[in-house]
């Protein structure tokens, strides 16, 4: 436990120091929403439609930011120094998930709000409590299927084409889970509560992924 | 000095005779369906295949966990050439799927049927498979990193087809369910042939390439040691193990 605080610790530091990775994904999220507005040529979208661009948008700032995850431990020979701690591996695997979550959380905090204001037609406010719970499900899946496939790339020589398109597959089960639950959510006259039914596959997606990752991360790290 | 093609010829006997009957049994005994007509006979090939190809992937994710468990290469080398079976079986199954749903529901594509849909997801998976491979220079890891991704997209499979099924509002009728469904007992007897016809030919396919991988290595051994290291050309990168 102390070494998943360690690490992360390391991280959202290292973060808050470059500044790096979270101001790229934000950036990139903006410039998304400004290109899904001409791509559609529409002022304000809704229902289903909204759902599909905020998930599709966050999808691609994950993805992106997945890249970056393990960079530094490549580049500063940080693996080895971490093998030849007498640690629990995966501690590595859960430390480097929560990162990626809290990335995806500070995000959404601005991307979500710029959705709003500059794509949605129907008012943010009263939708917002179940968007929440939505996306952070979500979160957690795209986390750890980031961190894991991130730690796959990081090994290989194209690691920027592998990550994405090991990545876009796995992610599609949680994409149409967050997009069918947040659909109703965003529609004009939509209810304040996502339907159970996705919010249950979620959850189900979430719950075998984090625990198949954590079954195999160890190999991903031996050498 | 091993042997590795034993058995091979008895199942290739097996498998011939398998297809044969299937397709015997297809053409002359099975009743033509009553609003597709002929057409619908690619049901004994495409549904044959696409199950094929996808009980072969998730054979080779357990093929895998045994290359994670014993770190016996030998292991990896089954894994790879069961998904690189299944793979080209399910590329066969995709377009005799869309010929099929071209012919009966009028398009190529129809995002309405999930197995369809999720198929296609899991082959989208599965072709990463080799460039990832591929794109692992040192033979050790890249069969591990392969052995981790064969469990995960193994996986994969069951819990994507939940994901689209449950997707789908409106549902194509099942013909084939666990239960038995609501075929005809003579298409179904021609249908469990066809089955059984095509997991003969993908078990045929991948002890024929199995045999002819180790034959190739067993000769590479050979030579190294008769002639000296410089009569076996060096190795190209390869997503092949080897």
């Amino acid at each position: 436990m102390s070494t998943v605080l360690a690490v992360l610790r390391k991280d959202l530091r290292l973060e808050l120091r470059t500044f790096e990775t979270l101001p790229a994904m934000a950036l990139f999220s903006l410039s998304t929403f400004v290109i899904f507005h001409f791509g559609f040529n529409q002022a304000a979208i809704a229902g289903q439609l909204a759902a599909g661009v905020l998930t599709v948008t966050l999808l691609f700032a994950a993805l992106l930011g997945a890249g970056r995850l393990f960079v530094a431990e490549r580049e500063q020979g940080g693996f080895d120094a971490f093998l030849l701690a007498p640690v629990d591996r995966n501690a590595l695997l859960v430390a480097k998930a929560v990162a990626m979550f809290i990335f995806l959380a500070v995000l959404e905090v601005i991307a979500v709000p710029a959705f709003g204001l500059l794509l949605l037609g129907p008012p943010l406010g009263p939708r917002l409590p179940g968007l929440i719970a939505v996306l952070a499900l979500a979160d957690l899946g795209l986390a750890v299927i980031g961190t894991f496939v991130s730690a796959i790339a990081i090994q290989t020589r194209a690691r920027d084409l592998i990550a994405p398109i090991i990545g876009l597959p796995l992610l599609i089960p949680a994409l149409i889970g967050t997009a069918r639950a947040a659909g109703p959510l965003l529609a004009a006259h939509g209810s304040g509560s996502p339907p159970t039914k996705w919010i249950a596959i979620l959850a189900l997606y979430d719950v075998v992924f984090a625990l198949i990752a954590y079954a195999v991360f160890d190999y991903l790290l031996e050498d | 000095m091993t042997t590795f093609g034993r058995g091979l010829r008895t199942l290739v006997l097996a498998t011939v005779l398998t297809i044969i009957v299937a397709l015997a049994l297809v053409f002359f005994y099975a009743p033509l369906d009553a609003d597709q007509g002929f057409i619908q006979k690619i049901f004994y090939l495409h549904v044959p295949l696409a199950i094929v190809s996808l009980c072969g992937f998730v054979f080779g994710g357990l093929l895998a966990i045994g290359h994670l468990r014993t770190r016996n290469r030998a292991w990896d080398m089954r894994s790879y050439v069961a998904i690189h079976m299944a793979l080209i079986f399910g590329v066969g199954g995709l377009i005799t799927g869309s010929i099929w749903a071209k012919a009966s529901w009028g398009h190529w594509w129809d995002w309405s049927d999930p197995t369809l849909t999720s198929f296609l997801i899991v082959l989208l998976l599965f072709a990463t498979y080799q460039p990832l491979r591929f794109s692992i220079e040192d033979p050790e890891r890249q069969a591990r990193y392969a052995s981790v991704f064969a469990v995960v997209a193994a996986a994969f499979v069951p819990l994507n087809f939940i994901a689209v099924r449950l997707a789908q509002q409106f549902v194509h009728p099942r013909i084939l369910t666990l239960g038995g469904g609501n075929l005809p007992g003579s298409m179904r007897l021609t249908f469990l042939v066809s089955l059984l016809g095509m997991a003969l030919l993908y078990a045929t396919l991948w002890k024929y390439e199995m045999t002819a991988k180790n034959a190739r290595i067993q000769v590479r051994r050979l030579r190294r040691s008769l002639l000296g290291d410089d009569s076996v050309r060096p190795l190209g990168r390869s997503a092949a193990p080897s």
